[in-house]
C-alpha cells in the first residue's frame, strides 16, 4: 500500500509540473490571439487612443512575464481573477459598483457544475454501453453483429460532433419531437430533477456517440488479444461457456487498458464539449470558453484552459493508478 | 409577413392615424396571457444592467424593451411619443426643453419615479471617468433643472430640435436617483417587467408588474424568458422544434426551409442599417469630385442586394438616411448602375482608367469582400481598375477604417437624421470616415439642428440627402433589412418598427399570444 502512495505522490507532483508547464503554454498562446480586449469590445469605436486607454485601465500594457507572474501567484492561491468584463464594467461606469458579473471562479463554477453533469450523464450512458459493446463483439467476432457495430461506431467517431448533434436533433427533435433541442438547464432546476435530465439527455446522446468507438474497440481488442494465451485455451478445455471464459478470465486481465481508454473519454468528456455546448446551447464551460474567446477576456479564457488541463492530467493521474492497481505485477514491481 | 415602412402607413393609413389620432388602440384585438420565449443572438457574458454599456440586441432588449423606461418612445410608425415623459415643449430657439413627467410611476422596489431620477439617470452618462455611447448627447445640456417633482428643464448649449428624439436612446435609461449601483447590480426599473433571474450571457426571466402606466396598451405576456442563442443553427432550430417563440437574426441560408414550415412567420423590415464604401474625401484621386461620381455610376447595387443580402435590403443611394428616419428622401434620383455615366464623370477628371485599392474584411459586414469583387468586376468596364485588399477582421477599425483611403463599412444608422450625420458627416467629427467637408452641407445641418418647424426641416433634411448623394464621399450600396421570425402563435400589431432589430427591440412590450 505505501508503494502505491509513493506512486500516487510522485504522479501527483509530475502532474503539477505539468499544470505548471501548461500554464505558461496557455498564457502565451492566448496573448498570441490576434486583437484585444480593446479592440474586440470598442468595435468601430477603436481609436488608437481608446484602446490605448482601456488598455492600460486594464493593465495590458504591461510586459507579459509580469502580467503571467501575477496570474500565476494569484491563481496558486486559488484566485482566478476579476473577467475584463467586470474590470471594464468598472472602467465604464467610473465606480467599482455591483455589476453582477463577479469573479472568474463565480463566472465558471456555475457553468462547471453543468459541464460535471453532461460529462457525467454521458459517462454513465457510453460506458457500460461501451463495455458490453466491447464483451459482445469480442464475444461474436467477425460475425455480422461485429462488423455491424464497427461500422456503427466508427462512422460515429469519424463525423464531426456537429454534425451528429444535427443529426440527433433532426431525428429526435426535429421528426420525431420526444427530446428538446435546446438544452438550456438552469440553476432553478435541482441537480437530480427530470427536467435537467432530459434537457441533457440530447448533448450527452452526442458525446456517447463521439466516445463510445474508442471505449468499445479497445475493449474488444484487449479482450481478444488475450483470448489467444495458453491459459484461456486452458479455460476452454475445461469446457467453460465463451461468455464465462471471456467475463470471468479474460475481462479482468483486459481491465488496465480499458481502465485507460475510459479515463482519457473522460476526459475527453469534460474538455471536448465546447461544440456540443455551444450546438445545444448548453451552459456548460465549453459554451463560457467560446463566449469569452469571442470577447476576449483573458483571465476567463486562462481559466478554463487550466480546468481543461487539469481534468486532463487529474484522470489520466486516475487511469495511471488504476491500472498499476489493477495489475499486480506493477503493484509489485521487483 | 407584409412590411410597413413608416412611410407606407402615411400614404395609405389616413385612417390608422385617424385612429391612432383618437386614442383607440390599434391592436384592440390583443390580450394578456402566457410566457413568451425568445432566443436571441447577442448575448455576452459581460451583460449588465448598465445602460451605459449597451450595444447588442439582448441587452437592448432586456432593458430598454422590458424592465427600463426612457423619457420617450419610438413607436413602430417612426414617430416620437412619451415614456416617462408625458408631454414636452420646446423655446423658439430650440435650446430650452421642458419635460413633464409622468405621475404614479413607482420602479420596481417602490421608489416612486420623479424629476431627481432624471437628472440622476442623466448625470450617469457625464459622471468621471465614464464611458458612455451618449455622452455627447447628455454632454450638449448645460443645464438640468428640476422645476417640481415632476418637471424637469433643461437648457442646450444650442438648439436641438431632435432632443426629444435623442431621450429614446436606448442608453438613457432612468434609474432610481441614489439607488444607481443597487439598480444596476439588480436590474431595478419603472419597466413592465420586473426581474426574475438573470443570468448574463445565458438568459434572463421577466414576470409582468402588477400595474402599470402602460397597462391597456402594451405588456401583454405575463412573463418572458430571453434565452441567449448566439449559434445561428441552434437558433432556428429551437424555433422549428417550438422551444422558443422569436428568434432574431434569420439565416438566410435556411430562410427558405423556414418559410415552407407552416407554423413560423418571417418577418422583415427594411431600416436604416446600411453599408458603406467611404473614401477619404482628402486622398487623391478622391478629392476629385468626378471620380467619385464615377464610382457611384460603376457599382450594381440591386447585384448586390440580390448577391450579399440574398435579396434581404433595398439599394442604397449614397446617404446615410433610411426609411426608418423621418425626412428619409425616398423621390431623390437614384445614382443608377451606368458605365457611360462612369466613363464620361472619368473624362471630366481627365483620365481614361485608374486604379484603386479597395480594403474590405468581412469584420466591416458579412460579406464585404465579395461585396468588394462585385464592385471590381461591375467597375471594370468604365475603366477603372479596383484592386481588392482582404484586410485582416482583428484591428480592422482601429488599422482600417479611417486610415486607409477607400474600405468597406457599416452603420446601423440614427433615429434622427441629424444624428446620424453630426455622428460621420459633420466637419472635423471623429467618425467623419469620408474626410467630407462642404460648406452648404455644413449651413445646412447647423440650420436644421435648431429649426423646429417640421417642414422647413423637411427641405432642409431632403437637400442634405441630394448633395451627399451627388457629391458626397461615401458609396452607400444598400440598406440591410432585420429579418427575424415568429411562431404563428404570436400576434404582433400592423406596423413593426424598424428603427432597430426585434420590432424597436421592443416585442416584449408589444407583441401578445393570439
Amino acid at each position: 500500500m505505501a508503494g502505491i502512495l509513493k506512486i500516487v505522490a510522485q504522479r501527483l507532483a509530475l502532474g503539477l509540473i505539468t499544470l505548471f508547464v501548461v500554464s505558461i503554454i496557455i498564457f502565451v498562446a492566448v496573448n498570441l490571439l490576434p486583437g484585444d480586449f480593446a479592440e474586440a469590445i470598442l468595435g468601430q469605436g477603436a481609436t488608437p487612443e481608446s484602446v490605448a486607454a482601456i488598455r492600460e485601465e486594464l493593465g495590458l500594457d504591461r510586459p507579459p512575464v509580469v502580467r503571467y507572474l501575477e496570474w500565476l501567484g494569484n491563481a496558486v492561491r486559488g484566485d482566478l481573477g476579476t473577467p475584463m468584463s467586470q474590470a471594464l464594467f468598472s472602467a465604464y461606469s467610473g465606480s467599482n459598483a455591483g455589476s453582477g458579473i463577479g469573479t472568474v471562479m463565480e463566472q465558471i463554477a456555475p457553468r462547471f457544475r453543468n459541464t460535471v453533469y453532461l460529462a457525467g450523464l454521458s459517462a454513465a450512458i457510453a460506458v457500460p454501453i461501451s463495455i458490453t459493446l466491447g464483451i459482445l463483439t469480442a464475444l461474436y467476432r467477425n460475425s455480422a453483429f461485429d462488423r455491424a457495430m464497427n461500422i456503427f461506431t466508427l462512422s460515429s467517431i469519424s463525423s464531426p460532433e456537429f454534425f451528429l448533434a444535427y443529426i440527433l436533433i433532426l431525428f429526435l427533435a426535429v421528426l420525431n419531437p420526444i427530446l428538446p433541442s435546446l438544452s438550456n438547464v438552469n440553476a432553478e432546476m435541482s441537480f437530480w430533477s427530470s427536467e435537467r435530465f432530459v434537457k441533457t439527455l440530447l448533448p450527452a446522446l452526442t458525446l456517447t456517440l463521439v466516445v463510445t468507438a474508442h471505449m468499445m474497440r479497445m475493449t474488444r481488442a484487449a479482450i481478444i488479444n488475450l483470448l489467444a494465451s495458453p491459459y484461456i485455451e486452458m479455460a476452454r478445455l475445461k469446457g467453460m461457456s465463451p461468455m464465462r471464459v471471456i467475463v470471468k478470465h479474460a475481462l479482468p486481465n483486459a481491465l488496465a487498458p480499458i481502465i485507460n481508454v475510459v479515463a482519457l473519454n473522460l476526459a475527453y468528456l469534460i474538455t471536448g464539449v465546447v461544440v456540443v455546448e455551444v450546438v445545444f446551447v448548453y451552459p456548460g464551460i465549453g459554451q463560457l470558453f467560446v463566449d469569452s474567446v469571442k470577447i476576449r477576456d483573458i483571465p476567463v479564457v486562462q481559466a478554463c484552459c487550466l480546468i481543461f488541463a487539469a481534468a486532463y492530467i487529474l484522470l489520466n493521474l486516475t487511469a495511471d493508478i488504476m491500472s498499476i492497481i489493477s495489475n499486480p505485477r506493477l503493484r509489485h514491481p521487483k | 409577413m407584409s412590411q410597413i415602412s413608416r412611410r407606407g402607413l402615411l400614404k395609405s393609413g389616413v385612417a390608422a392615424g385617424v385612429l391612432a389620432a383618437t386614442g383607440l388602440p390599434v391592436q384592440a384585438q390583443a390580450k394578456r396571457g402566457g410566457t413568451l420565449r425568445v432566443g436571441l443572438q447577442g448575448a455576452n457574458t459581460s451583460d449588465t444592467w448598465d445602460g451605459r454599456t449597451h450595444s447588442d440586441i439582448f441587452m437592448i432588449a432586456a432593458a430598454h424593451g422590458t424592465v427600463f423606461d426612457c423619457l420617450t418612445e419610438v413607436a413602430a410608425d417612426g414617430s416620437l411619443k412619451g415614456e416617462l415623459a408625458e408631454s414636452w415643449e420646446a423655446s423658439a430657439d430650440a435650446k430650452t426643453w421642458t419635460f413633464n413627467l409622468r405621475q404614479g410611476v413607482t420602479f420596481h422596489n417602490g421608489k416612486a419615479f420623479g424629476a431627481d431620477d432624471v437628472i440622476a439617470s442623466l448625470e450617469m452618462h457625464t459622471a468621471e471617468g465614464a464611458k458612455s455611447a451618449a455622452k455627447p448627447i447628455v454632454s450638449a445640456i448645460s443645464e438640468m433643472k428640476k422645476m417640481n417633482d415632476h418637471q424637469v428643464q433643461f437648457t442646450l448649449e444650442s438648439g436641438n430640435a431632435d432632443f426629444p428624439f435623442l431621450m429614446s436612446d436606448y442608453h438613457i435609461l432612468m434609474f432610481p436617483a441614489g439607488q444607481i449601483e443597487e439598480a444596476i447590480e439588480k436590474g431595478i426599473g419603472t419597466g413592465l417587467y420586473k426581474v426574475e433571474n438573470f443570468d448574463p450571457g445565458v438568459r434572463l426571466v421577466v414576470s409582468r408588474v402588477d400595474s402599470h402606466y402602460k397597462d391597456g396598451t402594451a405588456g401583454w405576456f405575463d412573463s418572458i424568458e430571453f434565452i441567449a442563442i448566439n449559434d445561428n443553427g441552434a437558433r432556428m432550430n429551437a424555433l422549428m422544434t417550438g422551444q422558443v417563440d422569436v428568434v432574431n437574426r434569420v439565416d438566410f441560408k435556411i430562410e427558405t426551409l423556414m418559410k415552407a414550415n407552416p407554423s413560423i412567420a418571417i418577418q422583415e423590415v427594411t431600416g436604416n442599417q446600411h453599408y458603406t464604401f467611404p473614401m477619404l474625401t482628402g486622398t487623391d484621386p478622391f478629392t476629385d469630385m468626378n471620380v467619385r461620381k464615377a464610382l457611384k455610376h460603376a457599382i450594381d447595387r440591386q447585384e448586390m442586394v440580390d448577391k450579399i443580402l440574398q435579396g434581404h435590403g433595398q439599394v442604397g443611394n449614397d446617404h446615410p438616411i433610411g426609411p426608418a428616419n423621418q425626412y428619409f428622401h425616398a423621390d431623390l434620383e437614384q445614382n443608377d448602375y451606368d458605365l457611360d455615366k462612369a466613363k464620361f464623370y472619368m473624362k471630366e477628371a481627365g483620365m481614361d482608367s485608374i486604379n484603386i485599392a479597395l480594403s474590405a474584411s468581412d469584420a466591416a459586414f458579412t460579406g464585404a469582400v465579395d461585396a468588394a469583387q462585385l464592385y471590381q468586376s461591375s467597375a471594370k468596364g468604365a475603366g477603372i481598375n479596383i484592386e481588392v485588399v482582404q484586410e485582416p477582421a482583428d484591428g480592422y477599425w482601429s488599422n482600417v477604417w479611417l486610415k486607409k483611403p477607400w474600405c468597406a463599412c457599416y452603420w446601423s444608422g440614427r433615429a434622427t437624421e441629424d444624428w446620424m450625420f453630426a455622428t460621420a458627416y459633420e466637419s472635423g467629427v471623429p467618425w467623419n470616415d469620408t474626410g467630407w467637408e462642404n460648406a452648404r452641407f455644413q449651413e445646412l445641418l447647423l440650420t436644421g439642428r435648431a429649426e423646429l418647424d417640421s417642414g422647413k426641416r423637411k427641405d432642409i433634411y431632403h437637400e442634405m440627402q441630394a448633395i451627399m448623394s451627388a457629391e458626397g464621399g461615401t458609396v452607400v450600396p444598400m440598406y440591410a433589412n432585420y429579418v427575424q421570425a415568429l411562431n404563428t402563435k404570436i400576434a404582433t400589431p400592423d406596423a413593426i418598427g424598424n428603427l432597430w432589430q426585434m420590432d424597436n427591440a421592443r416585442m416584449a412590450e408589444r407583441w401578445w399570444f393570439a
